[in-house]
């Protein structure tokens, strides 16, 4: 099953590539990994998304937590969560037909197109990675130069907070 | 006053009680060497290389409970040690580990002897340090020493540029340190041991399955208390033994791939396991589907990253394995219940079957030199009271057999990573710990040759380590596993060449006997002990065609032993 696990860590040189070590010295999956620091500049924050049977994601939490960086984590996908990724679409759009629908489509994503050339359009989209996806399908024949994404972000529902 | 980063960090190891460092200098590290010159509190041991600095500083560790300090240079100083960290680091031994750095201008540039130790070291370590800042010197030592010693122990680097050992800082060691970010769980939670207890109590066929775990947190005491009061047999884990004497009724024999017959049997067929401070490691466990069919499992662990990682575990009880035992000997004690002698008699009664299989049986009366024997005459000639260092192999699994370890911390050998060359430098560490007692490396002719140069490190320091040359001429266990199950194929386990191992010890200044029959082996034994002033290497001729038994094959249960 596919987990996001929400880490706050100390904001320092070499705390990333402990937890991407851990991953690949351990095998686990990597779909998606977002990271910047917060408020407080002395904490990072990692959005991680990863998938595998509840041992694997209950070795995954407790191999984080052992790291010493890792200040707090928490497993998203344990309760109501609100899921955000940003994308960056560059698709061709020499017809006039393509112009239309491109134009359309990101009204119904509720996409903004922030970048007109003679040939192509820039579309941003920040939803679901869900909906993200079924944007791209959406597009069919019309031709994509060049997808970007952030790597998916999640917040706790409610008045909960994942703080120090 | 201001000190530099060379004299703070003598400064640091002082006020931290450091009494040996074991190291080797280099360009990155002279500003250190230099104050470590200038001062007499830390004793500085010089080894011939820097893996065997660390396997030293692991030995002392291990012999000791404190933690081992090693300083090295940078580039191959640093990536030399990387085999003793990850030593330290799969049998959780408190470390911690100086490596010298460029100078913080030059880093990422290639420099001369530049290597990413930290990057390195990442995967292998419990923690690493990249020191930026004289100011942060003091403070991140200290961290340094807390995380290498407290929750589950292990090795911590800290990367010291050559520019911040020549700055100057005002000089402050912190009593404490705390960390936001880390907080090992020590005490077990009193509900969790209550169940636990209840669960012990009722069990028709009980056994405790015990790791390092125990003796890391100096938790004997109170394990031989449990275990009596409980009445039920207990097993050590290879890194575990000592922590029950072994030559109590109680105790079956070490479990595993090469365990006794009882142990693995009493493990198969019990009804309650509690596992105390060790891992289910596959050596243990044999094929994990057929691991104890029949068992609740209670697992005492201070890493929770360990319980149900490889057998899913029915009451985790995360602690330190010390504050655990008390808890339920306290509760055992209130409650006054009492597990009655007779529940366990059928239990014991199957038991003693098992036992009387005598799986540890060999010819005794061989015209060639029995390995087996040479470690049961060791045992007998110091009285079961020697430290014993062993490197990898088949030596290694005879000496955890045949010696029998009453006492924690006597035994000391590279359980998880199983690194051949550990075994004399590991000597070293403990003879420097413990200068006036027996200190005996078991050894054999492949392994030795790992880190034989450490002959010369024993001659500078004169030290009389025994030196225990299980000598038959192939890599054992190697060769064991290709007569196996690769049809008698002795692929590249023969050893040719070897040395005229008695002269190569007598052209340091040891001692070297040559022993090749058996009625030899109890009087060049002795003859050994009485040497005080130097090493002794004892290079027995052993029959190569011994294995080790009994075994379980790979694939198989544990109650799928092969006998002899």
């Amino acid at each position: 099953m596919r987990h996001i696990i929400s880490i706050l860590m100390e904001n320092e040189a070499g705390a990333l590539s402990r937890v991407a070590g851990l991953f690949s010295a351990r095998g686990y999956n990597i779909e998606s990994l977002a990271v910047a620091p917060t408020d407080d500049p002395s904490l990072s924050r990692m959005t991680l998304v990863t998938s595998g049977t509840d041992e694997i994601i209950e070795q995954i939490t407790k191999q984080l937590n052992k790291l010493v960086d890792v200040v707090k984590l928490f497993d998203m996908t344990e309760g109501e969560h609100i899921e955000r990724e940003m994308m960056l679409v560059k698709v061709n759009t020499q017809s006039k037909n393509d112009r239309e629908e491109v134009k359309r489509l990101a009204d119904i994503f509720r996409g903004r197109i922030i970048d007109v050339t003679k040939d192509t359009y820039t579309i941003e989209l920040t939803e679901s990675c869900e909906r993200l996806n079924a944007f791209l399908e959406s597009l069919g024949n019309v031709s994509i130069l060049e997808v970007v994404r952030s790597g998916v972000i999640g917040i706790i529902q409610g008045d909960k907070a994942l703080t120090v | 006053m201001e000190l530099t980063g060379a004299e703070i960090f003598t400064r640091c190891l002082k006020d931290e009680g450091v009494e040996y460092l074991f190291g080797y200098p280099g360009g990155a590290v002279l500003h250190i060497y230099d104050a470590l010159y200038q001062q007499k509190d830390v004793k500085h041991i010089l080894v011939r290389h820097e893996q065997a600095a660390t396997h030293a500083a692991d030995g002392y560790a291990r012999s000791t409970g404190k933690p081992g300090v090693v300083l090295v240079t940078s580039g191959p100083g640093a990536t030399n040690a990387v085999t003793g960290i990850a030593t330290a680091y799969m049998d959780s031994i408190p470390m911690v580990v100086f490596t010298g750095q460029v100078p913080t201008s030059l880093i990422g540039n290639d420099a001369f002897q530049e290597v990413d130790s930290v990057g390195i070291t990442r995967p292998c370590v419990k923690h690493n340090f990249l020191v930026k800042d004289v100011n942060d010197l003091a403070v991140t030592i200290k961290k340094a020493f807390y995380i290498a010693t407290t929750g589950r122990p292990g090795p911590v680097v800290v990367d010291i540029p050559k520019d911040i050992t020549a700055q100057k800082a005002k000089y402050a060691y912190p009593k404490k340190v705390t960390m936001r970010s880390y907080n090992p769980v020590i005490k077990g939670h009193p509900g969790q041991v209550k169940r636990a207890l209840k669960m012990i109590l009722g069990a028709k066929r009980p056994i405790m399955y015990t790791g390092g775990g125990v003796i890391l947190d100096n938790a004997s005491k109170s394990l031989t208390d449990l275990v009596k009061m409980i009445g039920c047999p207990v097993t050590n884990t290879l890194m575990g033994l000592g922590a029950y004497p072994a030559t109590d009724k109680q105790f079956v024999g070490m479990l595993g791939m090469h365990g006794t017959y009882e142990a693995n049997m009493s493990m198969h067929h019990c009804d309650v396991l509690i596992a105390i401070g060790a891992r289910f490691d596959d050596r243990v466990t044999g094929n994990i589907e057929k691991f104890c069919p029949s068992a609740k499992i209670i697992h005492i662990d201070i890493d929770p990253a360990s319980i149900s990682k490889n057998v899913k575990v029915d009451i985790p009880i995360v602690g330190g394995v010390s504050n655990v035992l008390k808890e339920m000997l306290k509760q055992l004690k209130e409650t006054g219940e009492k597990p009655g002698k007779k529940s366990q008699s059928d239990w014991w009664k199957q038991i003693e079957e098992w036992r009387a299989m005598d799986c540890m049986k060999y010819d005794r009366d061989s015209v060639k030199i029995k390995p087996q024997n040479v470690v049961e005459t060791l045992y007998k000639v110091t009285k079961g009271d020697a430290f014993v260092t062993s490197d990898v192999g088949q030596h290694q699994m005879w000496a955890a057999q045949y010696y029998k370890f009453d006492k924690p911390r006597r035994w000391i050998n590279s359980g998880g990573l199983g690194t051949m060359g550990f075994g004399m430098p590991a000597a070293m560490g403990v003879q420097f710990a413990h200068p006036d007692k027996t200190v005996a490396c078991i050894t054999g002719e492949g392994s030795i040759q790992m880190n034989i140069q450490e002959l010369s490190t024993l001659k500078q320091y004169g030290l009389p380590i025994k030196i225990i040359n299980l000598n038959n001429g192939v890599l054992g266990m190697v060769r064991q596993w290709q007569e196996f199950f690769y049809e008698g194929r002795y692929a590249m386990s023969y050893m040719e060449s070897l040395p005229d191992f008695v002269k190569l010890a007598e052209s340091y200044g040891h001692v070297g006997f040559h022993i090749d029959k058996p009625e030899d082996v109890e009087g060049a034994l002795k003859e050994a002990m009485k040497i005080k002033d130097r090493a002794v290497f004892l290079n027995f001729i052993t029959d190569a065609e011994e294995n080790v038994y009994p075994m379980i094959p790979a694939g198989a249960g544990l109650n799928e032993m092969i006998l002899i």
